[in-house]
């Protein structure tokens, strides 16, 4: 069956578009837009009056926890919370239990997502079992469908094993995805280190223990001609030396998340362990620089790095619960009750951090809606007041620092490869 | 004020002024009581506190025994070795069992920062923090304040130094909070890499000499300084530390005569003390856990929601 979707706002970040414009799908291709379609009686009709219609939303930082940790989240679940939160596509991070860095586990996770209602798009890791000793079998992990190589949560200490992965990823052209961090820096710290870890005797985690590492990594970026992508930009400084690395022609991208720049370490105090995440929430600057990394276009993503943890393992001291928070539901209020309504971002602005500019790193043809492209669409009300309640988190994890606040931004419809995978009506 | 309106004593942050006030005119007037003959009052008569620690702790916790016996609380302790409980059974679990029982106050020592305030909000018994990470340890820091009151009268217009290992103290961080709200003016001294510049926000002066700070100090807080800290490369040697911010002989001839010397204990002679300034009549640890103890009775009596002792005296004469 057709779908045409009436009256709404087209914002189209790839192609620049921001247009009141119908839009025909047909099967699983876009078959047309324009300013007014006629259509029979058998199409299905979604009056998108007052609405955003966008491409289907990217996310390139999502843990789905299985193989492994079924318990707290799997597969089809995520890519279920996914769906409900206005995405079409994910990439799974490949710490899981075991790590993906074979061929069949990449298989395995393609195979249980095609059960599930969205893309996803599997990453594995940089080292063999993700331990920083030698690089996995890269050209045969991109042929099972890996998009990626990162040892997320770990960062690859070892300077020279670093520069061995962008080297030999260069013959694959897909980018390194480092969560940048030294260990011996952060030491066993555990919220940003500041003021706020002062007056609350936490142990602190130096903004330096990511910057120093981003700036190695851009460094041997350059030597190598490999290409990098910075998970989970957090800090100004970060931002500076990204902005630094780019401008001088490094082929290095980075993201960040929204709780970097809807929140501070002034979180901590209240929150506790639901504000507990690697890197850890920072300072007001460092959030306003992260907001201005993003308008800039220094920061080219936006990535959630949804991380279930179950309520058992957060309800314990600071110290001993995991680091992590969940983030597909609050990502698209967040952004726009932060970003657009509170930081005037345009559409166009924020919402190519979610569509064209993953898909262009990650190379996956989609992120756009354009005639002929896969029909991969989500229509989001901006206007509509979200409240974030445990009943308003499908994940089976409520571990989020959001709950109990009114936001902007309800996902009407998801549309996946011509399919609504979610309705909110 | 009527009494202390609160479930929980968790921190100085959180403490008014004038409920620190409160409190030290309280001690005052149980330290009386034990100094007589017959040492106990039945004000917790029927009432149950257990001691939760989950780090080592004897000073504390006989003190915080004694003040609920001598109160005539029954009393349960409980110690944990902090890895079972990585391993075993949560906080709260471990709690809910001992709210399960009855428990009006349970009184914990823990070695995670903010433990005892995830705990209180999750729980109907009161909470008393008894030392939670390097955050706070308000009973130890209004013990300082009374002892200080004690023997000066106020602590308006006094300097206090506190020496050694700032950064990882939740001794300095609550004496911090307590000297400033009863208006003193407070330095630190240690090396930087135990007195980090945040502490700045505290409205502290930090200094790395201690020769320099001497001459102008009422009181000085010597804290215990942990020999394993030297691993982390936060000073070279004890010799070294021993050198620049031991309380000496020599040291101690700069020092105003009548100056109050104060230590949490238990103290490492010949590392931040001397042995023979250890003995000075100026140090006044034997003073400080003598009040701990009426100190930690009237923090009992007063959530109990026991009224303000003074009034009571008022009212008798």
């Amino acid at each position: 069956m057709d779908i045409v979707i009436k009256n709404g706002r087209v914002i189209d970040p790839a192609s620049a578009t921001d247009d009141t414009l119908d839009v025909l799908i047909r099967d699983d291709r876009i078959e047309d837009i324009d300013k007014k379609i006629s259509f029979s009686d058998g199409d299905g009709v979604i009056d998108a009056a007052g609405c955003l219609v966008l491409p289907g939303l990217i996310d390139m930082h999502v843990h789905l926890r299985e193989p492994g940790r079924e318990d707290v989240e799997t597969i089809i679940g995520g890519s279920q919370v996914a769906a409900k939160s206005g995405y079409t596509g994910v990439c799974t991070m490949p710490n899981t239990s075991p790590v993906i860095d074979n061929q069949a586990l990449v298989r395995f996770i393609k195979l249980e997502a095609e059960k599930g209602p969205i893309n996803v798009y599997p990453m594995a890791t940089i080292t063999k079992g993700g331990k920083g000793e030698e690089i996995s079998e890269m050209g045969e992990l991109i042929k099972a469908g890996a998009v990626a190589f990162t040892d997320d949560g770990l960062p690859v200490m070892s300077s020279i094993l670093m520069r061995r992965a962008l080297e030999y990823s260069r013959m694959f052209n897909v980018p390194i995805v480092t969560h940048s961090e030294d260990l011996l820096l952060t030491d066993d710290g555990i919220m940003n280190e500041g003021i706020n870890s002062t007056l609350l005797g936490l142990k602190g985690i130096p903004k330096e223990s990511e910057e120093t590492m981003i700036a190695r990594d851009t460094i041997l970026t350059r030597l190598t001609k490999g290409r990098l992508h910075v998970c989970h930009v957090s800090s100004a400084g970060s931002v500076e030396i990204i902005g630094m690395a780019k401008k001088s022609g490094i082929n290095v991208t980075c993201e960040t998340a929204p709780h970097y720049f809807a929140l501070t370490d002034d979180a901590v105090a209240e929150w506790m362990s639901m504000a507990k995440m690697k890197p850890p929430l920072r300072s007001g600057e460092d959030r306003k620089a992260i907001i201005e990394g993003l308008k800039s276009g220094v920061i080219d993503v936006i990535a959630t790095d949804h991380a279930p943890h179950s309520l058992n393992e957060k309800m314990q001291e600071m110290e001993y619960a995991p680091f992590g928070i969940v983030g597909l539901e609050t990502a698209v209020p967040l952004i726009i009750t932060i970003l657009v309504r509170e930081n005037n971002f345009s559409y166009l602005q924020a919402f190519e951090k979610v569509t064209v500019n993953p898909a262009k790193i990650l190379k996956i043809d989609r992120g756009t809606i354009e005639k002929g492209g896969a029909a991969d669409i989500t229509i989001i009300n901006p206007d509509a007041a979200v409240d974030i309640t445990n009943e308003f988190m499908l994940s089976r994890c409520k571990n989020s620092p959001f709950i109990g606040r009114r936001l902007y931004g309800r996902i009407e419809y998801t549309i996946c490869g011509g399919n609504i995978v979610y309705s909110s009506r | 004020m009527s009494s202390l309106n609160r479930k929980d004593l968790l921190d100085i942050q959180s403490l008014s002024t004038e409920e620190i006030n409160l409190i030290c005119n309280s001690a005052r007037y149980f330290k009386d009581i034990f100094t007589r003959s017959v040492k106990s009052v039945p004000v917790l008569r029927g009432k149950t506190v257990c001691t939760l620690f989950y780090e080592p702790s004897t000073r504390t916790r006989i003190s915080f025994e004694l003040a609920a016996k001598r109160l005539s609380a029954d009393m349960i302790n409980v110690s944990v070795s902090t890895s079972s409980v990585v391993k075993g059974e949560s906080l709260i679990d471990t709690v809910h069992t001992l709210e399960a029982m009855k428990a009006d106050y349970i009184v914990m020592r823990h070695a995670a920062s903010l433990a005892p305030h995830f705990l209180s909000k999750n729980i109907k018994a009161s909470v008393i923090n008894a030392g939670d990470g390097f955050h706070a340890h308000p009973t130890q820091a209004l013990l300082d304040a009374y002892s200080i009151l004690e023997r000066k009268g106020t602590l308006e217009g006094l300097r206090i130094g506190i020496i050694g290992d700032i950064r990882h103290s939740r001794v300095a961080r609550s004496d911090i909070e307590v000297f400033k709200k009863l208006g003193a003016s407070v330095v630190l001294c240690g090396p930087p890499t135990l007195v980090p510049d945040e502490f700045k926000v505290y409205d502290v002066d930090i200094s790395y000499n201690l020769d320099d700070i001497l001459p102008d100090l009422d009181v000085i807080n010597m804290l215990r300084i942990q020999k394993e800290r030297q691993k982390g490369s936060l000073f070279p040697s004890l010799r070294e530390y021993h050198r620049h911010f031991a309380l000496t002989e020599d040291r101690l001839k700069k020092c105003k005569s009548d100056i109050i010397l104060m230590h949490p204990g238990p103290i490492n002679r010949g590392i931040e003390v001397d042995n023979s300034v250890a003995e000075s009549p100026n140090i006044i640890m034997n003073e400080q856990v003598t009040n701990g103890v009426a100190v930690r009775m009237a923090i009992f009596y007063l959530l109990a929601g026991g009224a303000p002792l003074e009034d009571m005296k008022e009212e008798q004469s």
